[in-house]
């Protein structure tokens, strides 16, 4: 087995050098998995937090702001409240797929973080059909969605497990295209190639037109693949009754709650690295230290993630048939054009290169 | 051609309403309107729509304008209001009218959705502001709207 941990070379030589390659080799995925283990528990939690002190700035209220300072701690208080609390179920549900829904969710958003490049340095399994693969994983996690839906035994579960699998499924047409179209400029699927291009410029600079336009589908699309507002039917507590989740309690619930967040995460990440250069700075200013990429990467991913709480505080809920219209008459013939669009620009060299 | 200006239409008022959030965003640190509740019991000002709970209004001779005409009763779905009443000789005219004994309003029972308070003719009963109502038996829930030995306002009946 030779899987290239790029985040570990150092590490790697340093565990070789003191125990066999065999070993080494394990001690290191299991150094990674904690890595990003603890960066996944952090980054959820402070995605939760910032979501809600975002919010409340758009709501002109005043959000969190008891336990700790300024309310920094309000979300460790939630996490330790969901973990203490009683895990119910149903009693006919289908109690194997039951339990296993919730892993499928989170462990599918896991997998998807480690082919993202945070920095040159830091990405866990750089496999050169990148892209493909967290096109693939992201349809496994409506798999978990459907599992929970069927597994509760519970028909409003089941309806929303289908309303949700339904926008899952079609919305990840549109992001999946609008990504190709952006392949046909970098014309690899690796992740650390698709960042080595854009040292001449972002994406979004270099595809110009159709780049912004695979932008907003993508921003659009992505929105709506997680399941959040203004795409969020899957839990529309006031109206609906919540949807595939209604059965699950504490930590389980949890589960399918923090999934939602990374994958709004993981959704940013992919656009910062495939429009907005990843981990590259602006211009070239902090060229000269490459330690600064992983402060590009996040601080890019933070735009990206504030325009998406810009979105979910602003736009009305839509309805399930207005959802579909959206994705199947207009964002997909729009992409259609686009990838089109893009193939004359790169065919022509019209792209804008520094 | 509608496919394309709707495309457009769409994307405009989307990014009108973007505006006005991020407005408020930008400006939310000096106009939050949440108010930090338990530290400010003393000078927490509620609003003049907000239901806390349905009063009779007495003014200072202890006279309500509750005829008794049993609309609020009729009116409320969920059986809060019950009025207990009796036919009584009117002091001044000497005719027998109907007079409330006790009107008695189930709180507990209440969902504030105003209906009562709409259908009173006379505008005897309204909204009291007042909002921490929790108690531990809910036999303190059952109040007597009309004060003790309050009477009919005159010249509410015409
Ligand atoms: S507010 Fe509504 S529920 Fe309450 S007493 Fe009046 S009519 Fe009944
Ligand atoms: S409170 Fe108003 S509606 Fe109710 S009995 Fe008195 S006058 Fe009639």
């Amino acid at each position: 087995m030779n899987i290239s941990l790029t985040l570990s070379e150092k590490t790697h030589e340093l565990l070789s050098a003191i125990m066999p390659p065999s070993v080494a080799s394990i001690v290191e995925m299991i150094l990674i998995a904690v890595v990003y283990l603890t960066f996944f528990a952090i980054a959820g939690l402070f995605l939760v937090l910032l979501e809600r002190k975002v919010a409340a700035r758009f709501q002109l209220r005043l959000g969190p702001n008891r336990v700790g300072f300024q309310g920094w701690f309000q979300t460790v208080a939630d996490a330790l409240k969901l973990v203490s609390k009683e895990l119910t179920g149903t009693v006919k549900a289908d109690k194997f797929l039951y339990n296993l829904a919730p892993y499928f969710v989170i462990i599918t958003a896991l997998m998807a973080l480690a082919v993202i490049p945070f920095a040159g340095y830091f990405q866990a399994f750089d496999i050169n059909i990148g892209v493909l693969f967290i096109i693939a994983l992201s349809s496994i996690g409506v798999i978990g969605i459907l599992l929970a839906g069927w597994g509760s035994n519970n028909k409003f579960a089941m309806i929303g497990a289908m309303r949700s699998g339904v926008q899952t499924i079609s919305y990840e047409l549109s992001v999946g295209l609008s990504l190709l179209t952006m392949i046909l400029i970098t014309g690899s699927l690796q992740f650390s190639e698709i960042v080595e291009v854009q040292r001449n410029g972002w994406l979004i600079v270099q595809g110009h037109i159709p780049a912004v336009l695979a932008f907003m589908i993508y921003m659009i699309a992505g929105t709506a693949e997680t399941n959040r507002a203004p795409f969020d039917l899957v839990e529309a507590e006031s109206e609906l009754g919540a949807g595939f989740h209604t059965e699950y309690s504490g930590m389980k619930f949890a589960y399918f709650f923090l999934a939602e967040f990374i994958n709004m995460f993981i959704i940013a990440s992919i656009a910062v690295t495939v429009f907005f250069g990843a981990y590259l700075s602006p211009f070239g200013i902090t060229e000269s230290l490459p330690w600064l990429g992983l402060f590009w990467f996040l601080a890019k991913a933070l735009v990206l993630l504030f325009l998406m709480m810009w979105f979910r505080w602003t736009f009305p809920r839509l309805r399930i048939d207005q959802l579909l219209t959206l994705e199947w008459k207009y964002l997909l013939p729009l992409n259609l054009m686009n990838i089109v669009l893009m193939a004359v620009v790169v065919w022509l060299k019209l792209t804008i290169q520094f | 051609m509608s496919y394309f200006s709707d495309i457009y239409n769409g994307v405009k008022t989307l990014l009108t309403g973007m505006g006005v959030t991020g407005k408020y965003f930008l400006n939310s640190g000096k106009g939050a309107i949440t108010q930090q509740y338990p530290e400010n019991r003393d000078t927490l000002q509620m609003f003049e729509r907000f239901r806390g709970e349905v009063v009779m209004h007495h003014d200072e001779n202890n006279e309500h304008s509750c005829t008794g005409c049993q609309k609020c009763e009729l009116a409320c779905p969920n059986g809060s209001i019950e009025i207990i009443w009796d036919r009584g000789l009117d002091p001044e005219t000497g005719k027998k009218k109907k007079m409330i004994d006790k009107h008695i309003y189930h709180f507990g029972m209440c969902t504030q959705c105003g209906l009562c308070v709409n259908a009173c003719p006379s505008n005897a009963i309204e909204w009291a502001q007042n909002f921490e109502n929790s108690v531990y038996d809910r036999t303190q829930l059952t109040r007597v709207l009309n004060k003790p030995g309050s009477k009919v306002k005159a010249g509410i009946e015409e």
